[in-house]
């Protein structure tokens, strides 16, 4: 079944040629059919053109591109500051994220730090919205494989996290919780016992989700085996986030180039070892628990002092270019800034998890049926509003 | 800051005046001669194990004879190292791909036409990606106004005088 997946076969990637007949199980004529842009299971506007033979696919075509913004063009027109809140509307289901990465790249470029205890605020955010998008994911990816009962259960929980980040900075979602060089606002009274509640709250609500779903036979039907794609071809096609850990490659840039306070925590990096959707399911429920533990360490050891680093007001880095990456919840988030020593930046690349990771749809649906494009969609955790900025 | 590791060196000496290496923040870069891609790309995956690319970009200095800088992103995960390779090419002047070295950038390379017009030669199949087909004109240059878009694509495409 997998004997496409060939160092070959993924050289030809994206090159469907729809009109070039194939020999088809039955000897009949090969069929192609147009799924999306509005369609329930592609979570958000993806239209995918799938090369099919009866029900099994021979090929796909992805046409992306209907949300975008012109990000990078308005991020030159902008200045560094008036830029931040742009970022939260790329990944807009993990803001706290692209603000970090932002914000972390800027000041890398200015030579300036955040102090500490900002650095621990910002851990404990970007963590809680990791929780809350595979939440996100976790529902939606359940419902399109047709178990309705999780999305509920994660939306009630996920409110929980949408609410600290509502006390802690007004917005729920489009969080722009963060600025260049520290935060801008203090914890609110209760912070720390908040947190501490959603922690004590959300331990028993994994076990929850896992009793619906790790030992559910239709869901291990419909995940197990399915889209399976092995580490190197992951590495060849520059995927990363769960989905390269679930192809058992051990790397995430928390630990391998440690960014904000991440070296200070002990966390695990789970790995799997098939690389299909009940792998990458496991991968993600492991990273939630251990989301969890970075965030209780960080609340307990939050360090006093200021939140915000020497910033000048005006914010001109000087002449140079930088490179940064975070691991966001669906991979790696890299910032590339180049600066002509202005306030507003030369040249702003956004390296988007979701746009790459989505390239590799091609090679783990072929030969798989037309039910499990809509399972591999949800598995590979893309948002549209970052594929196509 | 020039850079300078066993690495370097040894390409320094292999190609001489074609590459100059440089670190600016901890980082390092190689500015190289568009002659030697993508000759530089395909050792540094096979000899130095550079075997993710991270992203393929470009940006536009409109003054300078050589319009367009291309940036390949690189990482290496057994080195845990990043790099940067740099090339300056003049506007109409493609550019090897390196969708043989990385498949990864298929896309990236796209994208890259898409916004700066710069064409990848040997790419299997170099079109738009996030703007249509038929949309005239590349966004991310600098002589492209940020309010400026395609009208005629608009107004037969969408039936409406502006998409502003």
């Amino acid at each position: 079944m997998n004997e496409h997946k060939n160092d070959a076969s993924i050289h030809s990637l994206s090159n469907l040629d729809l009109d070039a007949p194939e020999k088809t199980y039955l000897d009949s004529n090969e069929l192609i059919i147009n799924m999306g842009p509005q369609h329930p299971a592609t979570h958000g506007v993806l239209r995918v053109i799938l090369k099919l033979d009866g029900e099994k696919v021979l090929g796909t075509e992805c046409v992306i591109g209907y949300l975008h913004r012109g990000v990078e063009k308005i991020a030159e027109n902008r200045t560094y500051t008036m830029f931040n809140p742009y970022v939260d509307r790329m990944d807009y289901v993990a803001a706290v994220s692209n603000g970090l990465g932002y914000c972390e790249a800027v000041e890398k470029l200015l030579n300036v730090e955040a102090p500490p205890r900002a650095k621990y605020i910002r851990v404990i955010l970007t963590e809680l919205n990791r929780i809350a998008s595979h939440q996100l994911w976790l529902g939606t990816h359940a419902l399109d494989i047709g178990a309705m009962t999780p999305l509920f259960y994660t939306f009630r929980d996920r409110e929980e996290i949408l609410k600290i980040f509502e006390k802690y900075c007004g917005a729920r979602l489009t969080t722009h919780a963060f600025r260049i060089g520290g935060c801008q606002y203090e914890t609110y009274a209760g912070f720390e016992k908040d947190i501490k509640n959603f922690l004590t709250f959300f331990a028993p609500k994994i076990d929850e989700y896992e009793a619906l779903l790790t030992t559910n036979r239709i869901w291990l039907e419909r995940t197990k085996n399915v889209g399976v794609i092995s580490g190197a071809d992951c590495i060849a096609l520059g995927v990363t986030g769960p989905v390269l850990r679930a192809s058992g490659v051990k790397w995430d840039v928390r630990k391998a180039q440690p960014y904000a306070a991440y070296s200070e925590f002990d966390f695990e990096i789970p790995t799997g070892e098939n690389g299909d959707t009940y792998d990458r399911y496991m991968v993600r429920m492991i990273e939630m628990r251990q989301s969890m533990r970075i965030i209780e360490q960080a609340v307990n050891g939050l360090p006093e002092g200021p939140i915000m680093g020497k910033v000048p007001k005006v914010i001109k880095p000087p002449v140079g270019e930088i490179y940064h990456s975070i691991e966001a919840p669906k991979g790696e988030l890299g910032y590339f800034i180049v600066s002509d020593g202005s306030t507003q930046p030369y040249r702003l690349r956004v390296r988007p998890p979701s746009f790459v990771n989505l390239q590799a749809l091609d090679v783990m649906v072929r030969g798989l049926l037309v039910a499990d494009v809509v399972a591999v969609i949800g598995t590979l955790d893309i948002v549209l509003g970052e594929v196509d900025r | 800051m020039p850079w300078s590791s066993p690495m370097v060196e040894k390409y320094r000496s292999q190609y001489g005046s074609g590459l100059d290496a440089q670190t600016y923040l901890g980082q390092n870069y190689l500015n190289v001669d568009r002659s030697l891609i993508p000759d530089i790309l395909r050792l540094l995956r096979d000899e130095e194990q550079f075997d993710y690319c991270v992203d393929i970009t470009a940006v536009h200095y409109p003054k300078r004879e050589k319009q367009f800088d291309v940036v390949w992103i690189l990482y290496s995960f057994p080195r845990n190292e990043r790099v940067r390779v740099k090339t300056q090419i003049a506007d109409g002047a493609t550019i090897p791909s390196s969708v043989a070295i990385w498949p990864t950038a298929n896309w990236l390379e796209r994208e890259v036409y898409d916004m700066f017009g710069i064409k990848f030669e040997g790419h299997p199949g170099l079109k738009r990606i996030l703007l249509p087909d038929g949309w005239k004109g590349f966004p991310l240059r600098k002589d492209h106004g940020i309010l400026q878009q395609d009208n005629e694509w608009v107004r037969i495409n969408l039936g409406i005088e502006s998409g502003q």
